[in-house]
């Protein structure tokens, strides 16, 4: 057996562990990489940036815990970001898991909001975050689409009362919010189908600014919405999340990840490339029997 | 971090860990973290949906005297009756009901905003005053735009079979699966870049909320110092180590029997 047939037989677990040095090695190093901030990454955060204080966003955080690793950042940096400039958000999470994901992402940004930091050279006093006042989390509905129709015409419709419990009137920032023509733009943070309702039955029915965050495996396939303007911007898995970490001067989780990324993604195309070769020179001696 | 806590956040990383230990193979603790997962979301999910929908939506609008809420209650008490084979039929009227409803909604939306916008897409006329665009790979740029009407229009041709693909519309057809693959690539190049990142946020999770906890707290004067921490923290490492040990010892005893070595190949 030479050795492009041994390659071929190698034990797959040889290469997670070799993976797993290389993530491992690149993690406890200390170097860094440069995250070029694209476009669509861009789009959002400047729809953002430029929003009045009280304004309202919505943010749909349509994703389980399965899919946090990629997604979770983008909420983090997204909604710092606009609580940092005043603005008020709306949640909902659409997906059967979600709501705790919600919880966790408020509490984190609520306790980081609570020191006084400098963002992008402005000094940003630390402050408190209100429910009720901040923001509203609406909770889970089943059946999406549905949902997502009748929160065109009244959030009263399907969501009586907050996730927690308190009646939508009688939340001081719902007073007089109804539908989607009294928010800013609908943020959908997804990690499934639910994306193409938010697309198809919201967008395209109501016509409100959406923008997306998605995992990395859905990212492709959602660019030619960009290309079309249903979809004013999109962060495209950890990479976008490091991206809008990046433009909101508040480094976390995505951009310590991106290091790792470059030395595992060098030693998959290697691997591919070995692959290939002894593939290649196996069918090259087969038929050569 | 309060002692409990990080008996929680031990349980975690215990549970990660354990799904981890597939790579090497199947084993109890994955099979215990795959079952305790599958469980604990469906417990999850219908208590979120029990006081998330059925009581605010149903319940208190009929406490309420909203009487006409009765009618969605009783269609949806109706779907149970696939629990019964003399009585499964009931099902199908509710059943027929949602269906009707969710077609009547998704075939107009679905074609007007997945198929038209799309098509309309495509007849933009291409923008040939910035044609090189202003950086590298400029999804604005005209080049990019004829790309994408190019590959669109070959990539249609492709999936034309009533025609032999030969001659110049094999050409095209050729250039259409060359589109596709591209496609494919980008797509395969975010799914490594996904799965990496779940990776990475395991070892950011190990790291930071599991082991720098368990020493930080070591540090007397941190008020919520527990010796526990570590105590926690070794027992997992423990747990992992006798089970290789476990399996060093089966996979000794069975060296001289090749056919029942452990292993997968690529």
């Amino acid at each position: 057996m030479n050795f492009f047939s041994k390659l071929m037989q190698l034990d797959r677990r040889w290469v997670y562990l070799l993976l797993v040095i290389v993530c491992l090695t690149a993690y406890y190093s200390d170097f860094t990489v440069p995250t070029i901030v694209e476009d669509e990454t861009k789009a959002i955060y400047d729809f953002i940036e430029a929003l009045e204080p009280g304004e309202i966003i919505f943010v749909a955080v349509d994703y389980d815990p399965s899919s946090q690793a990629e997604l979770h950042p983008m909420t983090y940096a997204l909604v710092e970001h606009a609580f940092r400039k005043d603005l008020k958000v709306i949640f909902t999470a659409l997906s059967q898991n979600g709501p705790g994901m919600v919880d966790q992402a408020i509490r984190d940004i609520t306790d980081s909001l609570k020191l006084p930091k400098t963002y992008n050279g402005i000094f940003y006093e630390g402050k408190d975050i209100v429910n009720g006042i901040d923001y509203t989390f609406l909770g889970y509905k089943p059946y999406y689409a549905i949902v997502i129709t009748a929160m065109g015409q009244d959030y009263r419709i399907l969501f009586p009362s907050d996730y927690y419990g308190t009646p939508l009137d009688s939340i001081p920032m719902m007073r007089r919010v109804h539908n989607y023509d009294d928010i800013a733009i609908v943020v959908d943070i997804s990690s499934g189908s639910i994306t193409d309702a938010w697309i198809s039955y919201g967008q395209g029915k109501f016509d409100f600014p959406l923008a997306l965050g998605l995992t990395g495996v859905m990212t492709a396939q959602y660019y030619p919405f960009l290309q079309s303007k249903q979809v004013m911007g999109l962060m495209g898995g950890l990479l976008g999340a490091a991206q809008y970490e990046q433009l909101a001067d508040n480094p976390g989780l995505a951009k310590d990840g991106m290091r790792v990324q470059l030395p595992a993604h060098l030693l998959i195309i290697l691997f591919i490339l070995i692959g290939n070769v002894g593939y290649l020179a196996t069918r090259y001696k087969e038929r050569k029997v | 971090m309060e002692f409990t806590t990080f008996l929680w956040t031990t349980v975690a990383a215990f549970l990660t860990l354990a799904v981890f230990s597939f790579l090497y193979k199947d084993n109890p603790m994955y099979k215990f973290a795959e079952h305790l997962f599958v469980g604990v979301s469906a417990g999850y999910f219908v208590i979120i949906l029990w006081h998330g929908a059925l009581v605010p939506n149903l319940f208190k609008k009929l406490a309420d005297g909203d009487w006409w809420y009765f009618v969605p209650g009783i269609l949806g008490v109706m779907m149970f009756a696939r629990f019964f084979k003399k009585s499964s039929w009931i099902s199908r009227w509710p059943l027929a009901m949602y269906i009707g409803i969710s077609t009547g909604l998704a075939i107009p939306l679905e074609m007007a905003n997945r198929v038209n916008r799309q098509l309309w897409a495509m007849m933009e006329p291409i923008n040939w005053s910035s044609f090189w665009g202003e950086r590298y790979l400029d999804i604005g740029s005209g080049y990019s735009e004829l790309f994408i009407f190019v590959g669109t229009v070959s990539a249609l041709v492709y999936f034309f079979f009533s025609k032999a693909h030969t001659g110049a519309f094999g050409a095209v057809a050729k250039f259409g699966i060359w589109t596709l693959m591209l496609g494919f690539g980008a797509s395969f190049g975010f799914t490594v870049m996904a799965r990496i990142s779940l990776f990475i946020n395991r070892i950011q999770y190990l790291d930071i909320n599991w082991g720098q906890t368990a020493f930080n707290a070591a540090d007397t004067s941190n008020v919520n110092y527990h010796a526990g921490f570590q105590a926690l923290f070794w027992a997992v490492w423990l747990i992992f180590l006798v089970y290789a040990v476990f399996e060093y010892k089966k996979y000794l005893s069975n060296k001289d029997k090749p056919s029942q070595a452990a292993g997968t190949s690529a």
